[in-house]
């Protein structure tokens, strides 16, 4: 198992700098001078080459990434240009938020999908299937900005209960009560995600209830509830496994949606205004962030696939 | 009175709205320490029957339409479900046809039997592993405290099918039912299974149902036998009087089609036709558009069963001579 997780960290390497090369140059192709976007629809041409060449951008592409993947392996990964920050401070004001608000939708998804899920598959067939399973279609097709407006909407505006946006940190007043901020931000980028998880784990489950080793569980006189689980949906929890790597990937593109529908003041957020203001060193830093955090999800979804799976062998 | 007595069962398959008799009638006991044979091809109905007697037949499609079980004193199909799972792995026990599947990939073999002894009996997690190892030994498993902790998939298929035998013996079942045992498994290792089934049976005085389509393995194994055909019990006797004088020509069919080594025959007499499926409907016997003595009166009535000998009944129109 140690010397699987060191090999497949070594092979990371690889596609760590493949990835900085992509994300480099999909930056760079995005239309629009920064020198010219920051200085304003007032500044003359000199004064956006004079500042084009402040901040290296006059130089070969190539050297520019040279000097860019130089700084980001001492990790430095550049100042922003809007901010005249470091991007490490600035990706780190909005880490809070988008790890709390990841974390939250996890739980969310994993307390409704997979309780759900059994429900759906142990009731196959009967009213609460139909129930569960509708409702999960319906969850996984309503758009996040919808469901985000209509939470909002109603649990923020009607009833009160929660706030509609923005996010005060854990350290400010409130301390940990602060997480209510969260908690339609997070049920609005779990609903999806929730919903596939349910569908997966009743068809997986109904898959697994079907094959022989179950009929055998079922021969020694067992509780249907403990073949249910114990049997049927730790089996299931194979292919469920693998999926929450997926579900990771969809997290981050629905928390851009989600934190700019409740103002959240997270990496999601971050990266659309940090587009629309063209600040590279920003862009660059928190795709790179993302990118090394769904490679290292991934890692571990592997390492859980194989603690599930006694049939897949670690070499 | 039997371990086992089966009565008059009938069992039916819901199908677009309508129930198909599968099992017609099937009636049969078993006594401590005697071996049943049950024999027949796919589709006859030999399989549903040990299902129903383990209780395993499930949800709504098949259904049990008529007829009792009675198993040690008690009839089975008035138990509540708890009863029922109480008897279940523990005083019957089943073993199943495909070995290779039939264990649950992501538990030790260890733990998957002692799973079914700590359902039946108090006992610590440490106790039941010790039995978990003494079962092993018992179906010969070699290594059997290292085996202990092995998956599934770490053992071939006749090693499966052991572990599936020390998981049925594991609370020393009065019945165990044997559902293909050694169908899917090379022919020496057949041999082994079944000769391991035999001795286990002299020594615990278990009584076995043996369900197979080969009347090879039956002839070997079992006290007696009883052929199946389309849900109905055709022929039953004791093995030695059965194979003494064939009764049911369905049966004579069954034999002839078996290759023997030491004649030399161009071709194989197989039964001509095929099983009518549930969709057709019959008048008459069930084996009489395949059976080269039919008449029109074996088209136009069923056979009851009658003694063809004592102990050795059939149903045939033809059956001792006489066409009543």
């Amino acid at each position: 198992m140690l010397a699987y997780t060191a090999k497949r960290l070594l092979t990371l390497i690889p596609t760590l700098l493949a990835a900085t090369i992509l994300v480099f140059l999909f930056v760079h192709l995005i239309p629009g001078d920064p020198a010219a976007i920051l200085l304003g629809d007032t500044a003359t041409p000199e004064e956006v080459a004079q500042l084009s060449a402040e901040l290296g951008f006059d130089r070969p592409l190539w050297i520019q990434y040279f000097l860019w993947l130089g700084n980001v392996l001492q990790g430095d990964l550049g100042t922003s240009i809007f901010f005249r920050e470091p991007v490490t401070a600035v990706i780190g004001s909005g880490a809070e938020t988008s790890i709390l608000l990841a974390s939250m939708t996890m739980v969310w998804i994993i307390i409704l999908g997979l309780p759900i899920g059994v429900l759906s598959a142990t009731k196959h067939g009967t009213w609460i299937d139909q129930i569960t399973s509708s409702g999960a279609m319906l969850a996984a097709s309503v758009p996040t900005f919808w469901l985000g407006l209509y939470l909002i909407m109603i649990f923020s505006v009607t009833l009160g209960w929660f706030p509609s946006s923005g996010f005060p940190s854990l350290s400010d007043e409130g301390g940990i009560t602060n997480l209510r901020y969260l908690i339609l931000p997070s049920l609005t980028l779990a609903a999806p995600n929730a919903a596939l998880i349910v569908r997966l784990v009743r068809a997986s489950m109904l898959d697994v209830a079907r094959e022989d080793h179950v009929r055998t569980a079922r021969a020694k006189g067992l509780h249907p509830a403990r073949v249910a689980i114990k049997h049927v949906f730790r089996n299931a929890l194979i292919a469920v496994a693998a999926a929450f790597g997926f579900t990771f990937a969809a997290l981050i593109s629905e928390a851009v949606v989600t934190e700019t529908v409740f103002s959240l003041p997270g990496i999601g957020r971050l990266v659309v205004q940090s587009i629309l203001r063209r600040d590279y060193p920003v862009i660059q830093g928190v795709i790179l962030v993302i990118v090394v955090l769904y490679m290292v999800i991934n890692l571990l979804v592997d390492l859980a696939y194989a603690r599930l799976d006694p049939r897949v062998s670690l070499k | 009175m039997a371990l086992l007595e089966v009565e008059n069962l009938h069992i039916a398959v819901g199908s677009g709205g309508k129930l198909l008799p599968v099992v017609q009638g099937v009636s049969f006991c078993v006594d401590e320490n005697e071996t049943l044979g049950i024999v027949g091809e796919s589709g006859c109905g030999k399989s549903l029957t040990s299902l129903a007697i383990m209780g395993l037949l499930g949800d709504s499609t098949v259904r049990i339409t008529g007829g009792s079980i009675r198993f040690d004193g008690m009839d089975l199909l008035t138990l509540s479900a708890p009863e029922r799972r109480a008897i279940m792995g523990n005083r019957m026990a089943m073993i199943f046809q495909e070995p290779m599947t039939s264990l649950n990939p992501v538990y030790r073999i260890g733990d998957q039997i002692a799973e079914s002894i700590r359902q039946h009996q108090q006992i610590s997690r440490s106790a039941a592993r010790d039995r978990a190892v003494e079962l092993l030994t018992l179906v010969r498993i070699p290594n059997p405290s290292e085996r202990v902790d092995s998956f599934p998939h770490q053992m071939s298929g006749g090693q499966r099918q052991r572990v599936m035998i020390a998981m049925a013996l594991s609370c020393d079942p009065k019945l165990l039912i044997a559902d293909e045992p050694t169908t899917a498994l090379d022919v020496t290792v057949q041999k082994e299974v079944l000769e391991l089934m035999a001795d286990l049976q002299d020594r615990m005085g278990t009584a076995i149902v043996l369900i197979s389509h080969d009347l090879g393995v039956i002839a070997e194994t079992c006290d007696k036998v009883a052929v199946m055909y389309r849900g109905k019990i055709a022929e039953a006797a004791a093995t030695a009087d059965l194979f003494a004088e064939l009764a049911h020509p369905y049966t004579r069919g069954l034999l002839n089609s078996i290759p023997v080594v030491d004649r030399d025959v161009e071709w194989l007499e197989a039964i001509p036709g095929r099983v009518p499926t549930l969709e057709e409907t019959l008048t008459g016997c069930a084996f009489h558009p395949r059976c080269a003595l039919a008449t029109d009166f074996c088209a136009s009535r069923a056979p009851e069963t009658s003694q063809f000998k004592p102990n050795h009944s059939v149903q045939c129109h033809f059956a001792g001579g006489s066409t009543t």
